[in-house]
C-alpha cells in the first residue's frame, strides 16, 4: 500500500489523504435515496457529496453519524463509514469515536428535534468540549418523520396535529444556543443556496474542534415554505444578512441597510446607512475572542418572520480541542510514568508471598 | 509473632512491659464503628492492610451512609467497617463481631444488636456525655446502667488520651482529636499483634505535605499500641496465625472488587491488544472504577466523563465502532438510562462491556448498600428481543477474572455484555493471588480487512452482516479500512448486506439469529460441589452470595448434613448442563438479594420447582441464617 500522508488542512492533518483524485460519485452509496420528492435534504446531500472530493480525504477515514429523524437517514447515502444511531445521541456516539480515533473525519447529521429536543444535552456538551466533530443541523422547524408535530424551533402558535390550538413554547434559536454553549464555530446556511452551503462546509471542515452548521431546510410536506422569506429573491434582500469576516455588515436591495451598535444599550440594531453613520456600521469579526457580538447578531432575526436573519459564519475561534488534549494526557502519562507495566500494576506495592 | 511488630513501636514501649497473656484464636471479627467524620473506613482499611500483609485470610464489609457528612452523632450518620480474619480460608466478613469499637453513643446503639453476648466492646467514654447520648435516645449512660453487663466492655477515654499523647505537637484540640481513630487502630493492632510498619509508612505518605499532622497520627497510633500494652484493662492479647495452608503458593495482595474489576479491564485490553475506552457518568458505587481507570492513562486508557449516563454508553459505543475495547460503568439507575443504547449495541452487534455495580433499588434506592435486583433488568430491560450475555463475579478478587471473561464474550461474539457486580463486592476486599501476566487468556481479535462475499456476477464485496458460521459473530470492520465502507444502524438490517430491510421474514430471521448467537456462547459447564455424593438438596447462587452460601454449606456439612452447592457465573446463557443439574436434586434452594429473580428465570426455563430464599436489606446474607435455611430444606418439607 502506498504511504499515505495527512491532509494539508491543519485541522485534518492526522486524517490520511486520498490516494487519487475523487469525484462526487465516489461519495454516493448504492442505496436508493428515500426522502420525499422535493425535500430540502436532497440539495444538502448533493452539496455534501459535491464538496467531499475537495477535502481530498481517504473516504474510509470519513464517518457520518446520525440520530433519528428524516435527516438522520443521511449516512446511508454516503459511501463512507456511517452509523444511523438512536434519537438525539449522535453527538455522544461521535464524541467516543472522534476522541478515540483522531485519524478520522467525523461528521454528525442531525435535525432540530434530534439535536435540540431529545438530544439537547449531548449537543451543548459536545460544543463546550470542542470535540473534533462537524455537526450539520438540518432545521426544518417541524417534526417530519413522526408526521408533522411542532419542533423546538417552531414559531410560537404553530398549528400542528399535536398543537391544534397553536404551540405554546418559545423556540430555540440554534445559533444563539450554540454560542451560549461555548461553541468555537457556529454558522448558518440555507439548503437551496449550494454555493453558500459549500463555502460554509469548507470553513467548518477546516475548523479544529466542534463546528455547528445550522442548515435551514425546507420540509415540503409538513412545513412547506418555512424559509421562503429567505429564499424568494425579492424578499431575501430585506431578510437575509450575509456575514463575511472582515466586511461591513450590510444588506438590502440597494445595500442600504447596515448593522450598528446601539450606544445606549450595547445591543445591535439595523439602520439605514447614511454618509453620517456609515462609519458606525459593524465590521464582521468571526474570530473575535468574545462571543458577545456573535450572540447579538444571532438575535437580530425575528423568530416569526425570519427578518434580519444572519447567514454565514457567525463565530470561528481557536480553542483547545478535546480529543487532542485527551491524547496529550496519554502521552504525558507515558512520559511521566513510562508505558504501562501490567505485571507491576497488578502486584501493587503491598504484597506477601506464600511458599508451598 | 511479636517479631512482626515494628521495631519503632517496640522502641517507644516502656522498658519492662508487664508480661501479658497471649491467646491463640483461629479467627476474629472486628467492627470499627463511629461517626461518618471519624475516619472509620480509613481505620478499617489500615487494619485490613496490616492483616493482609501478616498473611491472614480476610474479608471486609464497609458500611456507610450515602450522605457525605450525615448529621454528626446521629444513628443515620454511623459509618462502620467490619473485618473478618483467620488462620484458615474464610468466605465472608462474618455474621457477628467479636469486637466492636464504638467511637460514640450512636455507634454503640446502631451496632449493639449485632454483637453477641460475651463479645468485647471498646468504647470511647469521652463521647458518652449528656448531649451525644440524648441525641440517640439514651436516657441513662449505658456504660453505667448495667445494660452492657453481658459484654466485656473496655471503657477507654480515646479522645482525652489522644489529645494528651499529642500535647507536644502544637496542634489545636480539634486537630489533635482527629487522630483518635489512629489511637484506636494502634490499640487494636496491639491486641491482635498486627504489623505496624505499613500503617506508619502510609500515614507519612498520606500527609506528606503536612509532616506535623503525619507525625501526630503516627504518635497517636503508637500511643494506642502502648496503651494496650501497659494498661491493665487489656490483660489479654490475641494471635491469629497466618493462613499459610489456606493459600496456594504465590504472591498475594489485598484487593477490593472495584479495583480488581478495573485491573481486569486494563488486562483485557492488553490481552486483546486494543485500546481501552471508558465512557462513564459518576454514580455510587461504580465511580471508583472511573477513578481508577483515569489513573492509568499510561496504559493507553481513555476515560471520558460524560454529561449523562446515556452519553457515557454512547461514547463507549462510538469508540467500539472505531475498534476500541469499550466499557461503560454504572449502577442500576444508570442502566435504566442506557437501555436504548444497549439495544442499539445489540442491533449493531459491536463489542461493549456494561458494568453494573448493583445497589439497592428501585429508583435512587440505597446508593451505598448492596442488592442483586438488576438481574431481570440486565436480562430483559430493553424494547424488542434484545438478548445480552450476563457475567457475574462471585468475590471481590473474582471481579478480575469476570472482567476478562466478559471481554472475551464481547469480543468473540461482537455483542454488548453485562458484568453484574454489586456494592458488597465493589467495596469489600480479600486476598488475591496476583496472576502471572503470561497466564492471562489471549483475547486478540481479527478486524475485517477485505471483501468477505462474492456476488453472483463474481464481484467481491464486503457484507457487514455476513456471520462467522460457528460463533454467528459479524465482522468488525473499523473505519480507516479501505474498501469496507459500510453503514449500520438501529433499523432492522437485511441478513448479510446489513442494508435496511422491513421484510417480515428477514426480521423474524434476524431476531432469531441474534438470540441464537447469544444462546450459543460457549460457557463452562456448571460444577457441583457435593463431597458426600449423597446430597438431595442443592443450593444454587449467583454473584456475591457465593461467600455466605459457601460458609453456610460448610456449617451444614460440619453438622453432618449433606448439601450440594453450585454457583452461576453465567446468567445468560446459562451453562448447558444447568437443567440436568437442577433435575438431579429433590430440592433446589436459591438464595438471592432480590425477590427471587434467578428463581423466576429458572422456573420459566426449566419448569422446575425452586425454593427461593430472599433478602433485600441492603446487607449481604449472614452465613448462620443461610445455614438454618438449608437445614430446614434438607430436614423438613
Amino acid at each position: 500500500m502506498a504511504e499515505t500522508t495527512g491532509s494539508t488542512i491543519e485541522a485534518l492533518s492526522l486524517v490520511p489523504k486520498a490516494e487519487a483524485a475523487q469525484s462526487m460519485k465516489d461519495f454516493k452509496s448504492d442505496q436508493e435515496v428515500r426522502w420525499c420528492p422535493g425535500c430540502g435534504d436532497y440539495a444538502i446531500l448533493a452539496a455534501v457529496q459535491g464538496f467531499m472530493p475537495e477535502l481530498g480525504l481517504a473516504k474510509e477515514n470519513i464517518v457520518f453519524v446520525s440520530g433519528i429523524g428524516c435527516s438522520s437517514r443521511f449516512p446511508y447515502y454516503m459511501n463512507t463509514y456511517g452509523m444511523h444511531s438512536i434519537h438525539g445521541r449522535a453527538p455522544a456516539i461521535a464524541t467516543g469515536l472522534a476522541s478515540s480515533r483522531r485519524d478520522l473525519s467525523v461528521w454528525v447529521v442531525t435535525g432540530d428535534g434530534d439535536a435540540l429536543s431529545i438530544g439537547g444535552n449531548h449537543l451543548i456538551h459536545a460544543l463546550r468540549r470542542n470535540v473534533n466533530l462537524k455537526i450539520l443541523l438540518f432545521n426544518n422547524r417541524i417534526y417530519g418523520l413522526t408526521k408533522g408535530q411542532y419542533s423546538p424551533t417552531s414559531e410560537v402558535g404553530k398549528i400542528t396535529k399535536s398543537t391544534p390550538m397553536g404551540s405554546l413554547d418559545a423556540p430555540f434559536n440554534p445559533v444563539s444556543l450554540a454560542i451560549g454553549a461555548e461553541a468555537s464555530f457556529v454558522a448558518r446556511t440555507v439548503d437551496s443556496d449550494r454555493k453558500h452551503l459549500t463555502e460554509v462546509l469548507r470553513q467548518a471542515a477546516a475548523h479544529p474542534g466542534t463546528a455547528l452548521v445550522e442548515i435551514y431546510q425546507n420540509c415540503n410536506i409538513f412545513n412547506d415554505g418555512a424559509f421562503d422569506a429567505l429564499k424568494d429573491k425579492q424578499r431575501a434582500q430585506e431578510a437575509v444578512i450575509r456575514l463575511e469576516h472582515g466586511l461591513p455588515i450590510r444588506f438590502g436591495a440597494e445595500n442600504e441597510k447596515g448593522v450598528v451598535r446601539d450606544r445606549a444599550t450595547g445591543d445591535l440594531k439595523v439602520v439605514t446607512v447614511t454618509p453620517e453613520n456609515e462609519s458606525d456600521v459593524l465590521v464582521h469579526d468571526a474570530h473575535a475572542a468574545s462571543p458577545t457580538t456573535a450572540f447579538a447578531l444571532s438575535r437580530l432575526a425575528d423568530p416569526d418572520t425570519l427578518h434580519h436573519t444572519p447567514i454565514g459564519v457567525l463565530r470561528s475561534v481557536d480553542r483547545p480541542v478535546y480529543d487532542t488534549l485527551m491524547s496529550d494526557q496519554l502521552e504525558a502519562a507515558i512520559e511521566e510514568k513510562g508505558k504501562g507495566d501490567l505485571a507491576a500494576l497488578l502486584a501493587g506495592n503491598d504484597t506477601w508471598t506464600v511458599v508451598g | 509473632m511479636t517479631s512482626q511488630v515494628s521495631s519503632a513501636a517496640e522502641d517507644a514501649a516502656p522498658a519492662d512491659p508487664p508480661a501479658k497473656e497471649v491467646r491463640r484464636l483461629d479467627r476474629v471479627i472486628i467492627r470499627f464503628a463511629g461517626d461518618s467524620g471519624d475516619g472509620m473506613q480509613l481505620t478499617g482499611d489500615r487494619f485490613t492492610s496490616e492483616t493482609a500483609s501478616f498473611g491472614n485470610d480476610l474479608s471486609t464489609l464497609p458500611n456507610f451512609p450515602a450522605e457525605i457528612r450525615a448529621p454528626a452523632g446521629t444513628l443515620p450518620g454511623v459509618s462502620s467497617f467490619q473485618l473478618h480474619f483467620a488462620d484458615h480460608d474464610i468466605l465472608t466478613p462474618g455474621d457477628a463481631p467479636n469486637v466492636l469499637v464504638a467511637m460514640n453513643p450512636a455507634a454503640l446503639k446502631a451496632n449493639l444488636a449485632d454483637v453477641p453476648h460475651g463479645a468485647e466492646i471498646i468504647v470511647n467514654t469521652d463521647e458518652f456525655t449528656k448531649r451525644p447520648m440524648a441525641k440517640v435516645g439514651y436516657d441513662a449512660n449505658p456504660l453505667e446502667d448495667g445494660s452492657l453487663d453481658a459484654y466485656n466492655v473496655h471503657p477507654v477515654p480515646l479522645t482525652t488520651l489522644t489529645i494528651e499523647a499529642l500535647k507536644d505537637f502544637g496542634l489545636s484540640r480539634k486537630e489533635a482529636e482527629r487522630s483518635k481513630n489512629m489511637f484506636a487502630l494502634g490499640l487494636l493492632s496491639w491486641m491482635y499483634h498486627r504489623p505496624t510498619e505499613s500503617t506508619e509508612a502510609f500515614l507519612r505518605k498520606k500527609f506528606a505535605k503536612k509532616p506535623q499532622i503525619a507525625e501526630a497520627n503516627v504518635a497517636a497510633f503508637r500511643a494506642g499500641w502502648n496503651f494496650g500494652e501497659t494498661t491493665e484493662d487489656f490483660a489479654v492479647s490475641y494471635e491469629v496465625a497466618p493462613a499459610t495452608s489456606a493459600f496456594p503458593p504465590g504472591t498475594y495482595r489485598n484487593i477490593s472488587g472495584n479495583l480488581a474489576l478495573s485491573y481486569g479491564l486494563i488486562a483485557a485490553a492488553r490481552q486483546a491488544d486494543l485500546p481501552l475506552y471508558l465512557g462513564s457518568y459518576p454514580i455510587t458505587p461504580a465511580s471508583d472504577i472511573l477513578h481508577e481507570l483515569s489513573k492509568h492513562k499510561n496504559f493507553g486508557v481513555r476515560t471520558f466523563q460524560a454529561e449523562d449516563e446515556i452519553a457515557g454508553i454512547g461514547a463507549a459505543l462510538g469508540a467500539a465502532f472505531g475498534g476500541a475495547l469499550a466499557v461503560t460503568t454504572t449502577s442500576g439507575p444508570g442502566v435504566a438510562l442506557k437501555s436504548e443504547t444497549i439495544g442499539l449495541a445489540v442491533s449493531l452487534e459491536l463489542p461493549l462491556l456494561i458494568v453494573d455495580i448493583q445497589r439497592g433499588g428501585p429508583s435512587t434506592g440505597l446508593p451505598t448498600k448492596t442488592e442483586q435486583a438488576d438481574l431481570l433488568q440486565a436480562m430483559y430491560g430493553r424494547n424488542g428481543e434484545a438478548p445480552v450475555p450476563i457475567v457475574a463475579p462471585r468475590t471481590p478478587a473474582d471481579c478480575f477474572d469476570a472482567a476478562l471473561d466478559a471481554a472475551r464474550i464481547a469480543l468473540t461474539y461482537r455483542t454488548p455484555v453485562f458484568l453484574l457486580s454489586d456494592g458488597y463486592l465493589a467495596n469489600g476486599s480479600e486476598p488475591w493471588r496476583v496472576p502471572d501476566t503470561d497466564e492471562l487468556p489471549d483475547l486478540r481479535v481479527q478486524f475485517a480487512s477485505g471483501p468477505n462475499h462474492e456476488l453472483a456476477d463474481g464481484t467481491e464485496v464486503f457484507w457487514p452482516y455476513k456471520r462467522d458460521p460457528h460463533t454467528l459473530a459479524r465482522p468488525w470492520a473499523v473505519p480507516g479500512t479501505p474498501g469496507l465502507e459500510h453503514r449500520i444502524g438501529g433499523i432492522e438490517k437485511q441478513d448479510g448486506t446489513g442494508n435496511i430491510s422491513y421484510d417480515p421474514a428477514n426480521h423474524d430471521f434476524m431476531v432469531r439469529t441474534r438470540q441464537a448467537k447469544v444462546d450459543g456462547i460457549a460457557v463452562p459447564r456448571l460444577e457441583v460441589d457435593d463431597p458426600s455424593g449423597e446430597a438431595r438438596t442443592l443450593v444454587l447462587g449467583w454473584g456475591s452470595t457465593y461467600g455466605p452460601i459457601t460458609a453456610a454449606v460448610r456449617r451444614v456439612r460440619a453438622e453432618g448434613d449433606s448439601v450440594a452447592q453450585a454457583h452461576l457465573r453465567h446468567l445468560n446463557p446459562f451453562p448447558g448442563n444447568l437443567g440436568e443439574v437442577l433435575a438431579r436434586y429433590d430440592k433446589v434452594v436459591v438464595p438471592e438479594m432480590n425477590l427471587g429473580q434467578l428463581a423466576t428465570l429458572l422456573r420459566a426455563k426449566y419448569l422446575t420447582d425452586i425454593r427461593s430464599h430472599t433478602q433485600v436489606s441492603g446487607m449481604p446474607f449472614k452465613a448462620e441464617q443461610l445455614a438454618t435455611v438449608l437445614k430446614e430444606a434438607i430436614n423438613h418439607g
